[in-house]
């Protein structure tokens, strides 16, 4: 105890004595002004109040419930439209497209890997909610509450279909985007979503010249390609889709039961309405079950691959982390110390770190890198593969239905299908006769 | 019945793996909470750590940036011949002086008493390059800094800057205490 207190003494003596001569180290001491002179204060404008970021989150929570109610139980796609516009204009032009759920992936996996990083309540509750909605009504946050994805929403013209292999191929990049964007916030590099995002330029009015060109292109092609970002490249899209297949409650085409009359099927511009299985399959299941086994066996060799690539490539991926990039440099180049327009060299040279530091650093960034990468590329592999097994699983369905995994409660089906929910006839027979 | 029986067997299923998604769910956030901090965070620049490399001006997402320069008058010897700032024709400019110069015009001085001179920064001018920080620093007392100025900044989730600033200098840091302004000249205060 005594000791401690000695300590304290000690340190807070040291202190004083420091204190002191730091303060005699201005060069020009503040003049006494005879004039009576006021010195102004200077002028640190607040942020943006806390409370307005839990509103954030209680608009969020609302936009969510609506836009299930909107989906699943009134039926109605011109409410979504509404519910679309509106989140554009408050999550992307008032807020610039900042908070959003895709990019709290990231402060959540960072969270974990970094004990010192505090995640906001609002960005916890942001990857949450959205989550928790899709388990129980389906992907109803793309339909109404996402940024990302309502302003693509409302620029699709003349929706095409993809042909399916390509579709599948496409598919697969949201899954390496997704590991990615794990492994370089896990490892403390960088935020790639966020980095990367194609809307925000447009939203915050203001971005340098390729994010500009990267979000008009992505609207233009969204024109013509339903959603594009949603569907090719959105990672948060990935844990969506994982929760919406086995959610309790989803949208439904037709409001009683379908008569297979095919009118939903050009209505959908992300192909993500499931046709009837045709009993013709069922014959030639042999060769199914064939196929089943030979990807089956070939599971393990995907993920495989994907481990030995991701190791592979450890090396290459780590390079974005300042760190390592630093230190390669400056082993590979040890000229670059010389060189003054260098900022990154020279600053660090100025700070009084050393170059063992600096390279001790780097390598354990490295040996990160190489678990992760070795997880991201099993786990890309293990998608690959599942993908090719899922393709020969057979599943027998009998009415036109929306695919939980890949629809996004946009509601344009609804409108295309003839069938009328309290009497379970026709819609438009009724009316018809009438003028007549 | 074989119908019904396959029907409650993918019920049973779906039911099944929504109730694991349901409890991983649970468990990330169960694991997240133990990090979770109730005060909002914000991004500032430790004036102490700040190398004046300019690149606050180029790589803010703003144009122009949210980084504006500070003065702490606390700091400030109210000097006539200021390091930050350049009289046009004040002396003879060579190439060097002409570096030094506030490149919009930001600062502007007014004239206290014999030989005082207050100065201060006209932000809507001001780019957040750094070029008066570097001469204030090196000349005078350092009152002139750069901060990241909150009512423009629009916190994104990373900083820009951060990721390329070559100090580190741009930290997280809580919105209740959002500004690193350079109160005296000490470094622990």
């Amino acid at each position: 105890m005594n000791l401690i207190k000695k300590l304290i003494y000690l340190i807070t003596a040291l202190h004083l004595l420091l204190a002191v001569p730091a303060m005699a180290q201005q060069r020009f001491p503040k003049p006494e002004f005879e004039s009576g002179y006021e010195q102004p204060d200077t002028i640190t404008p607040e942020p943006r109040s806390l409370a307005l970021e839990y509103f954030d989150v209680a608009v969020l929570l609302a936009v969510l419930a609506l836009a299930s109610w909107l989906a699943l139980k009134k039926r109605s796609r011109e409410g979504i439209l509404w519910l679309s516009i509106f989140t554009l204009l408050y999550f992307g032009f008032y807020r610039n497209g900042c908070i959003c759920s895709v990019g709290s992936i990231q402060n959540v996996v960072l969270s974990f890997s970094d004990v010192n990083y505090a995640i906001s309540a609002a960005a916890l509750l942001f990857f949450l909610l959205p989550l928790i909605f899709a388990l129980f009504f389906g992907r109803v946050f793309c339909a109404g509450a996402c940024p990302l994805g309502v302003i693509q929403d409302l620029v699709i013209v003349h929706p095409i279909q993809l042909p399916f292999w390509l579709r599948k191929v496409l598919g697969l990049i949201p899954y390496i985007y997704l590991a990615l964007a794990v492994l370089y916030a896990a490892t403390g590099t960088d935020f790639i979503i966020c980095r990367y995002d194609p809307f925000v330029g447009i939203y915050r009015m203001d971005a340098p010249y390729t994010m500009v060109v990267l979000g008009v292109a992505f609207l233009l092609m969204g024109m013509f390609v339903g959603r594009p970002y949603c569907r090719f490249f959105c990672p948060y899209g990935v844990l969506l889709k994982w929760m919406s297949k086995f959610s309790r409650w989803h949208l439904t085409i037709t409001p009683s039961h379908c008569i297979q009359c095919k009118l939903c099927t050009t209505s959908c511009p992300f192909d993500a309405i499931d046709y009837p299985s045709e009993e013709k399959a069922i014959v030639g299941s042999r060769a199914g079950a064939r196929k089943f086994l030979l990807y089956a066996v070939l599971l393990p060799l995907w993920v495989g691959a994907g481990v030995f690539v991701g190791a592979k490539s450890h090396a290459y991926l780590s390079r974005a982390n300042q760190d390592v990039y630093l230190a390669e440099l400056m082993i590979a180049h040890p000229e670059v110390k010389d060189d003054p327009d260098n900022l990154d060299v020279q600053t660090f040279l100025s700070k009084g770190r050393t170059l063992e530091q600096l390279v001790e650093d780097a390598r354990i960034v490295r040996k990160k890198f190489y678990t992760g990468s070795m997880i991201a590329g099993g786990f890309i592999g293990l998608v690959i593969g599942m993908t090719l097994l899922n393709q020969v699983i057979f599943r027998r369905r009998t009415d036109y239905q929306p695919n939980p995994g890949d629809c996004y409660s946009c509601g344009r089906c609804m409108d295309y299908c003839p069938v009328d929910k309290n009497t379970a006839q026709l819609k438009t027979a009724v009316p018809v006769m009438k003028k007549e | 019945m074989a119908e019904d029986k396959i029907k409650n067997r993918r019920e049973f299923i779906r039911s099944g793996m929504r109730l694991s998604l349901a409890l991983s769910l649970g468990g990330i956030a169960g694991m997240a909470l133990s990090n979770v901090d109730g005060d909002g965070y914000v991004w500032q620049i430790d004036p102490f750590e700040c190398t004046q490399c300019g690149r606050c001006a180029t790589d803010c997402v703003l144009t122009p940036s949210a980084v504006k320069c500070v003065h702490a008058y606390d700091l400030c010897g109210y000097c006539d011949l200021c390091g930050g700032y350049f009289k046009s024709g004040y002396n003879e400019l060579s190439t060097a002086g002409e570096n030094q110069l506030c490149p919009t015009a930001a600062i502007e001085r007014k004239f206290i008493e014999e030989p005082y001179f207050e100065y201060h920064i006209i932000e809507d001018l001001c780019i957040g390059c750094a070029k008066c920080v570097k001469g204030c620093s090196a000349f005078g007392n350092g009152s002139l800094h750069l901060q990241i100025m909150h009512h423009l900044c629009v916190n994104c989730n990373e900083c820009a800057i951060a990721r390329v600033c070559p100090s580190q200098a741009i930290k997280r840091v809580k919105a209740s205490d959002a500004y690193k302004v350079k109160g005296n000249f000490t470094k622990d205060a």
